[in-house]
C-alpha cells in the first residue's frame, strides 16, 4: 500500500519535471533573442555568427534540439554555458551550497518567528493580540523583499554596524539575507500555526482534559501543542517554492553567490543553458518539497492514510 | 442583473465587512490609491519628469525631504512625491490587467475542468501541477527580460504565472457545484451546458472570484515591483515604485528615503489589498469566520 503510493507519486513527479523541461525549453528558445549573435558580440561578421550557430546546434530544427537536450539530460548532462563554456552542472554545484545555506537560514527564521506568534494568536483567539498578529502576518507576506533587504542593510549594517553590508562566508553574513527571506514566510506560518492549534483546541480530547480538571494551559501545552505543531512543520516542503522565488531577489540585493544570482546573471545575457539549468534545479527542489510534505504529513497526523 | 441578484445577500456581506476594522482599513487605502492614480496630474505638486536644478545639492546629491520637496528628490533632482503619485498608476494598471487576465484564464480552465471532468479535467489539472512546480518568479524574470519589457508584456507575464491558484480553487468549487440539485434540475429542464455554466454556475463562482481578484492584486503589485526593481519591468522614464528603488539602489546608504518611501508605498498597497481580500472572504463565507 505504502510502496504503491510512493511509486505512483514518484512517477507523477517525473512527469511534472518532464513538463517543466518541455515548457521552459520552448519558452526560452522561442524568444526573439539570438544567442549566437550575443556570444559573437556586436562586431562579429555574419560568418562568425553562423559558425557559432552551427557549433551549438542552434541551426537545427527546434524539435531536434529539444530531443537532443532531453537525451543529454537523461545522462545527467545539462550542457555548457554559452558565455563561459563551463559545464552548467559544475556552475550549479558550485553555487548550490550558498543557496542551501540561505534557504535553511530562512526556514529557521520563518519557524522561529511564525510558530510562537501563531500559538499566541490562537491562545488569544478573538482578542487584541490575535488581531494584531494576523495583521502583522499580512504585513510580512506583503513586504517587498528587495526593499525590506535594503532597509535592513541600511539599519543593521550601515547605521548600527552590526552586520556586514553583503557578501558570503560567515554566519554573520547569513543573518540579514535569511531574515529578509524568512519574514514573508513567517507570516504564512503564523497563520497556519494559529488555525492548526485552533482546530486541535476544539478537539474532543482537549475538552475532555479540561473537563477532567487538568487545567486549560496544561492541556494545551502538554497535549494540544504537539499535535498542532507537527502538521505545520510538515508543511515546510510546500514552502520551498516561495523560498526559491525570493532567492533570486535577495541574492541580488545581498551579493550572495548562489543559484539565484547565477540565474539572474544568465538571464541578462540570455545564456539559455544556464537559465534552463537553474529553472530545472529549482523546479526539482519544489517538486521534492511537495513530495516530502505529502510523505511527512501522514506521519505527523496518523489519521491520514496513504491512498 | 440576475448575476448580482443571485449573489448571496449583499447587505450582510457589507455589514460584516464594516465590522472588520482591518478590512475597512484595507478598503480605505485601496480607494485612496485608486483616487491618487486617477487624479495624479491634479495631485502631484510637481512635474514628475522634470529635473530640478535646485533639486540637487551643489555636489550633485539628491535632497532629503524638505519644505520644497516633501519626500526629497532622486538622483536626477526629480521630485520623489510626484514620481510616487504617478507610480501608483503603473502599479494599479499592471495589477488590474494582469490580475484580470489571470482571473479570466483561471476561472475558465478551472470551471471547464470541474464541470466536464474526465480527460479534459485530467489534462488541465496536470498542467496546473506543472505550473505549480515552476519557479514562478524566475520564469517571470526570464520572460520579461528576454521579451523587451513593456507594461503589457509585464502584465501578461504576471498573468501567466498567477492563474494557477485561481484555476485550482474554481475547479474544486465547480466540482461540488456540478453535483448540486439545481444543476441537475437545469439539466433535466433541457438547459445546455453553456447555459448551465453561465447562468447557473457562474453566479456562484462570483464571490470566489471577488476574493481572489482582490487578494491577487496584492501578489501582482509585489511581482510588478520586483520586476521593475530588477530592471525588467515597465521601463524608465515611466515612474514605477520598484523602478525608483532600482534607480537609486547604489545610493541607498546616503539617500535611504529613495528606498524607504517607494518601499512603503508598495507595502501599504499590497497589505491593503490583502486585508480587504481576507475581509471579503470572511464576509462571504461565514464558515471561515474564525
Amino acid at each position: 500500500m505504502f510502496l504503491r503510493y510512493i511509486v505512483s507519486r514518484l512517477l507523477q513527479t517525473a512527469l511534472v519535471i518532464l513538463g517543466v523541461v518541455t515548457i521552459s525549453f520552448f519558452i526560452t528558445n522561442l524568444v526573439p533573442a539570438d544567442p549566437a549573435r550575443l556570444i559573437a558580440g556586436r562586431l562579429a561578421t555574419a560568418e562568425t555568427v553562423e559558425n557559432i550557430r552551427s557549433q551549438l546546434g542552434l541551426d537545427r530544427p527546434l524539435v531536434e534540439q529539444y530531443w537532443r537536450y532531453l537525451q543529454r539530460l537523461f545522462q545527467g548532462d545539462l550542457g555548457r554555458s554559452y558565455q563561459q563554456r563551463t559545464e552548467v552542472k559544475t556552475l550549479l554545484l558550485s553555487r548550490l551550497p550558498a543557496t542551501l545555506q540561505l534557504s535553511l537560514g530562512a526556514i529557521v527564521f520563518e519557524l522561529l518567528i511564525g510558530i510562537p506568534l501563531g500559538i499566541l494568536a490562537a491562545l488569544e483567539f478573538g482578542k487584541f493580540w490575535d488581531k494584531a498578529i494576523m495583521v502583522l502576518a499580512f504585513i510580512g507576506v506583503s513586504a517587498p523583499q528587495f526593499a525590506l533587504g535594503l532597509i535592513l542593510l541600511y539599519l543593521f549594517a550601515y547605521l548600527w554596524n552590526m552586520f556586514p553590508l553583503g557578501g558570503y562566508g560567515s554566519i554573520h553574513h547569513l543573518i540579514l539575507p535569511a531574515l529578509t527571506l524568512g519574514i514573508s514566510g513567517a507570516g504564512w506560518y503564523a497563520r497556519m500555526m494559529r488555525s492548526s492549534l485552533l482546530d486541535v483546541m476544539n478537539a474532543d480530547y482537549v475538552r475532555t482534559g479540561v473537563a477532567k480538571g487538568l487545567g486549560r494551559s496544561k492541556v494545551i501545552f502538554k497535549h494540544a501543542l504537539r499535535n498542532a505543531v507537527l502538521p505545520v512543520i510538515a508543511m515546510i516542503g510546500l514552502d520551498i517554492g516561495l523560498l526559491m522565488g525570493g532567492v533570486v531577489v535577495v541574492e541580488s540585493v545581498f551579493a550572495w553567490p548562489g543559484i539565484g544570482q547565477l540565474a539572474w546573471q544568465a538571464i541578462q545575457i540570455v545564456d539559455i543553458p544556464i537559465i534552463m539549468g537553474t529553472v530545472l534545479l529549482t523546479a526539482g527542489f519544489i517538486v521534492l518539497g511537495n513530495l516530502l510534505a505529502d510523505l511527512l504529513y501522514p506521519l505527523a497526523d496518523p489519521r491520514l492514510r496513504y491512498g | 442583473m440576475t448575476l448580482i441578484a443571485s449573489t448571496p445577500s449583499r447587505p450582510s456581506t457589507w455589514r460584516s465587512l464594516r465590522r472588520n476594522p482591518a478590512a475597512m482599513f484595507g478598503l480605505i487605502v485601496v480607494l485612496l490609491v485608486i483616487l491618487i492614480a486617477l487624479f495624479a496630474p491634479l495631485l502631484a505638486p510637481k512635474n514628475p519628469a522634470e529635473q530640478f536644478f535646485e533639486g540637487l545639492t551643489l555636489e550633485g546629491s539628491p535632497l532629503s525631504p524638505n519644505q520644497d520637496f516633501w519626500l526629497g528628490t532622486d538622483l536626477l533632482g526629480r521630485d520623489l512625491l510626484s514620481r510616487l503619485i504617478y507610480g501608483a498608476r503603473i502599479s494599479l494598471l499592471v495589477g488590474l490587467i494582469a490580475n484580470g487576465a489571470a482571473l479570466l484564464i483561471g476561472t475558465l480552465l478551472g470551471s471547464l475542468a470541474g464541470y466536464f471532468g474526465g480527460a479534459l479535467a485530467k489534462i488541465i489539472m496536470r498542467f496546473t501541477d506543472i505550473m505549480m512546480a515552476f519557479p514562478a518568479l524566475l520564469l517571470a524574470i526570464a520572460l520579461s527580460a528576454i521579451l523587451r519589457p513593456s507594461l503589457w508584456i509585464v502584465a501578461m507575464v504576471i498573468a501567466l504565472v498567477n492563474w494557477v491558484q485561481v484555476a485550482r480553487v474554481v475547479y474544486a468549487q465547480t466540482l461540488s457545484l456540478a453535483e448540486s440539485e439545481f444543476v441537475t434540475a437545469a439539466n433535466a429542464l433541457g438547459a445546455g451546458n453553456g447555459r448551465i455554466m453561465f447562468r447557473h454556475l457562474f453566479p456562484h463562482l462570483l464571490p470566489t472570484m471577488l476574493v481572489y481578484g482582490t487578494l491577487g492584486i496584492s501578489t501582482t503589485v509585489l511581482l510588478e515591483a520586483t520586476l521593475s526593481f530588477l530592471g525588467v519591468g515597465v521601463q524608465p522614464p515611466t515612474p514605477s515604485w520598484g523602478g525608483i528603488i532600482n534607480e537609486s539602489q547604489s545610493y541607498f546608504l546616503t539617500a535611504p528615503w529613495l528606498v524607504f518611501f517607494p518601499g512603503s508605498a508598495i507595502l501599504l498597497t499590497a497589505v491593503s489589498f490583502n486585508l480587504l481580500g481576507d475581509g471579503l472572504r470572511e464576509a462571504l463565507d461565514p464558515k471561515l469566520r474564525r
